[in-house]
Order: C-alpha cells, then structure tokens, then sequence
C-alpha cells in the first residue's frame, strides 16, 4: 500500500501554465520509454504536440503553458490495439435489444460498424482502463448459424475516447468483414439436430458460388461506373466494394480452418484482393501459402478450448507462435465485448507458449496498426505518430501491472468505468 | 467409435503416473499460500502426504529428486465450481427442485477436460449441477485423478452439497411463451417465473423438509417406545434437505444480485440452515455485511460481466470489496476453458483492488478449501497436508508462466515434458487411424 501511495505521489502531474483539461498537447518526463519499434529508453521525454509525438529525447526543456507530467519510476507504452472486438455494437449480450451485430442478409458491405458505435458504451470506459487506446468493431459476431452470414459490413477501427462515433473514429472503414463459407454440419439453432454431411456440403458449394457470383457483380458495378454508362444507377451495395477490388480495404475472412485458410487464400489469388485471416484455430500447412503473400492474421482468443478433443491441450495457447515461426505477421483480437479489455492477457498467454515476448507486444501495438492500414499514425512512440501512450507501473500484458496514466490522441483521459465507480461507492457501505 | 479409439491412445499415452516412495522437491520458490514463500525450499513427499517443508530437506534413500530450480511450486489449485466430468446434461430441468438427482452418479472419468485442467494446475474441483432450478441436484468434490475410476475421482470425505440457483436461470423456464421454446424443451411453461416465486419454491421445500424430518422423528420415538408404526415413505427429494437442516449438506448457490442474495439468507435464517457459498454472487460487493454475519462465503468470476442484465451491475472489485470487508471469498471458473488458468484469475484481483500476492493465491487454494471444508488436508503447503502441488516454470500470478508438472497424493498426473514427448507417436497412430477411417476418396478442392 506504501509503495502504491508514492507511485501515486509520482503520477500527479504539475502544470507550466493555465491549459485547458482537455488540452491535447503535454511533455512526459522521465520515463522508461518503449517505443516498440526500437530498444526501451531510460530516462527520457516525449513531448506531444497538438495530439502528435513531436519530440523523444532525454532533456525536453518544458515550453510555455504546456503540462508537464513527471512519469519517473514509470514505463510509458504505445497504447494497446484490440483488432477485433465487438465494443460499442453490443451492451448486453444476452439482450437482443441492446445488440446490433449480425444484420440480416448474405451480403451487406455497404453496412458501417462506425456510424452504430455507441459512444456512450459503459465497455469503453471498462475496456481502456487496462490499457487499450482503440479498438476494431466488427458489425459480425462471427457466429456461424447455418451459414447465414457472409458479408457483414464495414469493421471500424475506433479510439477510445470522444464525445461522438465521428470523432472516435480512426478509419472507419478498416476492414470488410467476411465470414467464409465453410462445411459445418453445426446444428441450424440451438437444440436441433446437427446436419447430414451431404446438406452441409452442398450449402457449402453454393455459398462459395454466390459469393463468386457477388464479385463478379460488384466487378460489372465498377467498369460500368468507371465507364459512367448513361443508363447507370447508384447501388448501395456494389458500390461499397469497390474499395476492396481497388485492393484499398482488405477483407477480413473468418477461417477457422486450415481447408477454410485455403480456400480464402485461393479465393483472395482469384479476386485479386488483399485479405487478412481472421480467427484461425488452426495453421495446418497454410503458414507458406500466408507468408509468401504477406497475408497477415488476427488470432482469436488463446483462452479457449482446442477443437478437438484429441488436440494437444496447449493447442490454442501455441498456435500464435506456429504463425510467427512460419514468417506470418500476427496480431490479436478477442471477437466480444465483456473481455475486450483482456487482449493483452491472450498474447501474453502465447508468450508463455512460444510468442516471444517482444513479439507479443509488437502484435499488440505496432502490427495491429500496420495490418488495419494505420501504421504511420498508431501503434509506436515515433515522432509523427499519434499520442496514445499509456503510463504503466510494470508490463502492461501482466495482470499484476496497474495502468496509471493513458493518452489518447495527446489529450489524458480518466481510466474510471462504471466498475471503479461501484468500488469507491461501495467500499464506503457502512 | 474413432474418437473412442483416439481417446484410449491418448489416456494410455499420459497416464505415466508413477506410484514414488518418496518424492522430494527441491530448490524451488516454495509459494506455502499459509506460510509464506520460502525461496530455494524443498518439499518432501511421503505417502501421499507432505512429510516436510523447508530449507535444507535431505532425501530419504530411493525417493525421487525433482530438481526445481528457478521454478515456483504452489499447492494444486481448487475451482470451487465446476461442470467439468459431468456425463450428458448438467441440468435436470423439468423441475423447480431437483433435490433428488446427484452429480455423483454421472460423473466420466473420462472427460478429456479433466486433463486439461490438470495441466494447468488445477487438482480439486467442486463439481455441480447446473442452474435450472431454484432447488438443483447434489453435488460432489473430486479430486482430478485422470486415468482413474469415477469412484477413485472422489474426494474421500469432503461433504457433499447441493446446487441452488437464483434470478434469471431458474425463473427462465417460467416467462417464455411455449411457441418460442427451443426444440426439445418441455412445452409447458414451468413455475417459478419470477424471483418471487424462486423464494416461494425455496422455503416451500423446506416447510416440507422440515415436516418430513418430524414425521421421522415422531415415528423413531414411538419406535423407541417400543411400539411397531409403520415408517414414512422415503422422499428422495426431502432427505438431502434434511441434511442441509441437519447442517449435513452444503447449499452452493448460484446468485447474481443483491436482492436475491439478502432473500436467500434471510430464507436460510427463517429455515434454520446455513448458506455455505454463494456462487458467482456478482453484486455481493453490495451485501458484503449480511453475507458476513450470516457466514457464508462468496466464489465469483475474476472479471466477467454484462452478458446479461443481471450482470450488468458486477464489478471486477467484487473480490477486493469482499475481501476487505471480511468475507471469504474464492474465484472459481465455471468453465472448462477457465479452469485452465486459474492463477491468471486470481492475479486479477492484483490489478482490480490491489491485493496482495498471498491473498490472490488464496482465492484458487485456501480459500476455496476452506469454502469446501477440505482445507485441513489441501489448499497450502503443509507438513500433514495432501501432496497436491503444481510446479511452474514462472509465478504463477505471472502471465508469462505455465505449469509444467502437477502432483495428487504424491502422485504425478502432468508433466509437460512427457507430454510432449508422446506427441509424435500419438500424431503416428492417431494419422494411421484416421486414413483408415477415410480410406474413401478425398474431397475436391475448391477450383
């Protein structure tokens, strides 16, 4: 408890000057720096500017008017980055009201996660207080009920912080969210049977057919746009491809198979667009076929179950390294909301089996950002990039370590939630 | 039949355990839980039993000498709730009190879950029924001997209990309309519906429990009197009441919010029994103070939240609230993945509400035994007590750790190095198994 109260002593920051609370320009001193993208630095400021890393180095002298805080005995970190989650989409799970995830419909890319992104989501508060700077949001729980989804919309990538969806957002439309056919002989619903073989073969065909089909439309959409055709009209739908065929938005292809990686990946050569692979549960012999076309993955959770049952029993736990050894770049989501908060503790898990731990970090900051197309901006402490840091007491990946401080665009944001709000009023309970 | 075969593979492959005389474990940081930590300690095993801890321990002649250097050892963690090993469904939920079904009776030693859990430390788990009905079936405490019998899985005298449940679980079946039922559910709708009605079938159950009991007891005296009456009939759904009366039985029940929590008590107080655990009890934080005086116990999630509305208001302070207000309190997994980790739970609390790393630890081993009533034989590392341990290559409160070799009874059911060592022959055998299965043509690739 001492020692908690003299890190608190350390973290309260002095002021040069009268600044507005939401000032978005501050120098940190004194910190060990990681930067992630070099060696860890002692002793040394980072001066954020208008919401951008202006300057490191070891003596910053404090310019006018600009607050200063003293992070000696701290580490300051790149804020996290969940790649995928649920986070503002959906409340209470249980309550379908309160959920908007999963519209109806095969094909809805022209749909945005961005413009349904709560901003007042008791999860955002919970989520960035262990050290998350901004998530993705798919429009798509990934649930794979008879098949019923392919293209679920447009994945937002949102900071954490903001008073509107518009402001929170980063790049609204990161990533096109796609859940792959595959042959699943799953149950249609809860409590019914599962399905003959044959039927789940065929759903599987046509599926991967319509969704060729939906390509090639989309393909026609584009020329006859680009040919602006007198008897062209505006659709919706078409029309939010056209970011994916030009190759600017990558898909985001749920396969959680190795027959599902292969395919995906034989359908990205065909289409001739970039994919990422989303939520494996297994490598098989897919890490060459990744690797020699520089299609990166965002792994689900480790804490989960292998699947099957004569799978080793570490199986989820290594399977970040098996993509790493096989030269493919990682990094993580957690595909929820109640413990988006948690992505941290999924890659330190596949440290303990296998991930270096640099890499784990790496996956979780500057990785994320360079596969959602945002690595000159995010996911380091670079000059240039933005300011969302967090001041840590330790490794921000242990459970052990507190996050004290956190920064998101240069402006400090509270790291209170609804849950340290119950804590202090409820300690106080006669 | 081939998952069968698979599964024979694999249990003959990791059941190695070996039946040592003696077993001493040395240079390890010796994480005691009840007595400190001891850096570069030793701990001897015999008979089971842990004969010694300490320092400088030398071996006795033939025993095994582990090594541990630079590893931590902690006693083998406890989930005090569980629904790992339960053959078929964990709920029988035709009925509003299923007091007469016993989780003891469907127990598969097989469940490859069991294994699982050990290789992540785990040693004891209470083992539950689910939560369907206001009054659920009996319980059981096991112990994770894989590669045995059911009856071997059974914690020699840990007291049995049962299940309660509370809010929207039990209620569940009494508010949805029978034309949104999923297939296979009974048609009709199934009283309680509300928590109201969970109370009324709670203390209804007793009313009669306690009606039962004095029929007995009027019919034992007149027995006594030397008379010849004839006997009650037998209820099988009353007689484990009678044992939660008789203080016999412990109630594990399953809670979420404040309100339910207080009523549950209050009930327990009017009935004249004891709440043992109240399970998840994530708004406990709010009734610390009854909880206290009525001592009960609490085991809750380390984190979860917001999966549903009774969820909604938990915190993942509920621990440290607890703790520090004088409430036992243990963190369980309710999962056959969360049981995995049980120590990256108990780290948790670290983070949310800062307690320290004895108190973390305690939540998955001394308290839970503690909350079972097994705490005199598990739970810490004691000369006297069980020779469960779990070795890791790290603190276990760290989350780059992970355990390597686990111990019941001085006996070795996990050791990560023989598993993967039996990994390649087994992916051998398990490959030729399955080409005979699929001796037909393989599927077309796409395109």
């Amino acid at each position: 408890m001492k020692q908690l109260c003299v890190v608190a002593a350390l973290v309260c920051s002095t002021r040069v000057g009268a600044q507005p609370v939401d000032s978005n320009s501050v120098l940190i001193r004194n910190a060990t720096v990681h930067p992630v993208t070099g060696p860890e630095i002692q002793n040394t400021s980072v001066l954020i500017l208008d919401g951008r890393i202006a300057e490191i180095g070891p003596k910053l002298a404090p310019k006018a008017s600009i607050r200063i805080v003293d992070a000696r005995g701290l580490h300051l970190y790149p804020g996290l980055i969940n790649a995928a989650t649920n986070v503002g989409l959906s409340e209470i799970q249980a309550l379908r009201d309160t959920v908007d995830l999963d519209e109806l419909g095969l094909f809805n890319p022209e749909l945005r996660a961005a413009s349904a992104f709560n901003p007042s989501s008791e999860h955002i508060e919970v989520t960035r207080a262990a050290g998350i700077t901004s998530v993705v949001s798919l429009p798509g729980s990934g649930s794979r009920r008879a098949g019923a989804l392919l293209i679920t919309g447009q994945g937002a990538l949102m900071h954490l912080d903001g008073w509107t969806w518009e402001e929170m957002a980063v790049k609204p439309g990161a990533v096109m969210d796609l859940v792959f056919p595959e042959i699943n002989t799953g149950p249609a619903q809860a409590g019914a049977p599962p399905r003959p073989y044959k039927d789940a073969l065929q759903q599987y065909t046509d599926r991967l057919q319509e969704l060729g089909e939906f390509f090639e439309q989309a393909r026609r959409y584009q020329k006859a746009m680009a040919a602006r055709a007198p008897d062209f009209r505006r659709d919706l739908r078409l029309e939010a491809m056209i970011p994916v065929l030009e190759g600017l938005q990558p898909i985001a292809i749920r396969a959680e198979r190795e027959r599902s990686i292969r395919d995906a990946v034989a359908f990205a050569d065909e289409e001739k667009v970039k994919i990422i692979i989303v939520d494996p549960r297994e490598i098989g012999g897919t890490g060459p076929l990744l690797k020699e076309r520089h299609i990166p993955v965002i792994l689900g959770r480790a804490f989960q179950l292998p699947m099957r049952d004569d799978d080793p029993y570490d199986a989820p736990y290594t399977l970040a390294a098996q993509f790493y050894r096989a030269g493919v770049k990682v990094c993580f989501g957690t595909f929820d909301v109640q413990f988006a908060r948690n992505v941290g503790f999924e890659a330190a898990q596949a440290a303990a089996f296998g991930l270096p731990r640099d890499v784990a970090l790496r996956a979780l900051t500057i990785n994320s950002a360079e596969i959602l197309g945002v690595g000159d901006r995010l996911g380091s402490i670079e000059k240039g990039k933005l300011g969302d840091l967090i001041l840590t007491d330790g490794d921000p990946l242990e459970a052990r370590t507190n996050i004290k401080q956190m920064f998101i665009a240069g402006r400090e944001v509270s790291l209170e939630s609804r849950h340290t709000r119950e804590y202090e009023k409820w300690m106080k309970r006669p | 039949m081939r998952r069968i075969c698979v599964l024979a593979l694999l249990l003959s492959a990791i059941v190695g355990n070996s039946a040592a005389e003696a077993l001493l474990i040395r240079n390890a940081t010796v994480l005691t839980v009840t007595k400190g930590t001891i850096p570069n300690g030793s701990v001897l095993v015999e008979d089971g039993k842990i004969a010694a801890v300490g320092e400088n321990l030398s071996a006795p002649a033939g025993a095994t000498i582990v090594d541990a250097s630079g590893k931590y050892l902690m006693p083998g963690m406890i989930d005090c709730h569980s629904h790992t090993a339960i053959e078929g469904g964990v709920n029988e939920g035709t009925v509003s009190d299923s007091s007469m079904v016993n989780i003891e009776d469907v127990l598969d030693p097989m469940d490859i879950n069991i294994y699982r859990a050990l290789a992540g430390g785990l040693t004891v788990s209470n083992v539950l029924h689910g939560s369907a009905n206001a009054i659920g079936g009996q319980t059981v405490v096991v112990k994770l001997r894989w590669g045995k019998t059911a009856q071997d899985m059974l914690f020699a005298g840990a007291k049995p209990g049962i299940k309660f449940a509370l809010g929207e679980n039990p209620k569940r079946q009494g508010y949805v309309p029978p034309s949104v039922l999923p297939p296979g559910r009974p048609a009709a709708r199934r009283y309680p519906g509300t928590r109201m009605g969970v109370e009324d079938v709670i203390r209804e159950s007793f009313m009669e429990a306690k009606n039962y009991r004095e029929d007995w007891q009027a019919y034992r005296a007149r027995v006594a009197r030397g008379e010849h009456p004839l006997p009650p009939r037998k209820d099988l759904r009353l007689e484990p009441l009678v044992e939660v009366l008789e203080g016999k039985r412990y109630v594990h029940a399953h809670c979420y919010r404040s309100d339910e929590i207080l009523m549950l008590l209050r009930v327990a107080d009017e009935m004249g029994f004891k709440i043992r655990t109240l399970q998840h009890a994530l708004e406990a934080y709010k009734v610390a103070r009854e909880i206290a005086e009525h001592g009960a116990s609490v085991s809750t999630f380390s984190d979860w939240w917001s999966y549903k509305i009774e969820a909604y208001d938990a915190t993942p302070y509920n621990v440290a609230i607890l703790t520090r207000k004088g409430v036992l309190v243990s963190v369980n997994s309710d999962s056959d993945e969360l049981q995995r980790h049980l120590n990256l739970e108990a780290a948790k609390s670290m983070r949310y509400g800062g307690l320290s790393e004895a108190e973390a630890l305690a939540l998955v081993t001394i308290n839970p035994a503690k909350q079972l009533a097994i705490d005199d034989k598990v739970g810490s590392i004691e000369a006297g007590k069980s020779a469960d341990l779990a070795l890791f290559d790290g603190h276990p409160l760290s989350n780059y750790s992970k355990a390597l070799r686990v111990w019941i009874d001085g006996h070795e059911y996990f050791d990560r190095d023989k598993d993967l060592e039996t990994r390649p022959d087994f992916e051998r055998k398990k490959k030729a198994l399955e080409d005979k299965d699929n001796g037909g043509p393989r599927l077309p690739t796409r395109r």
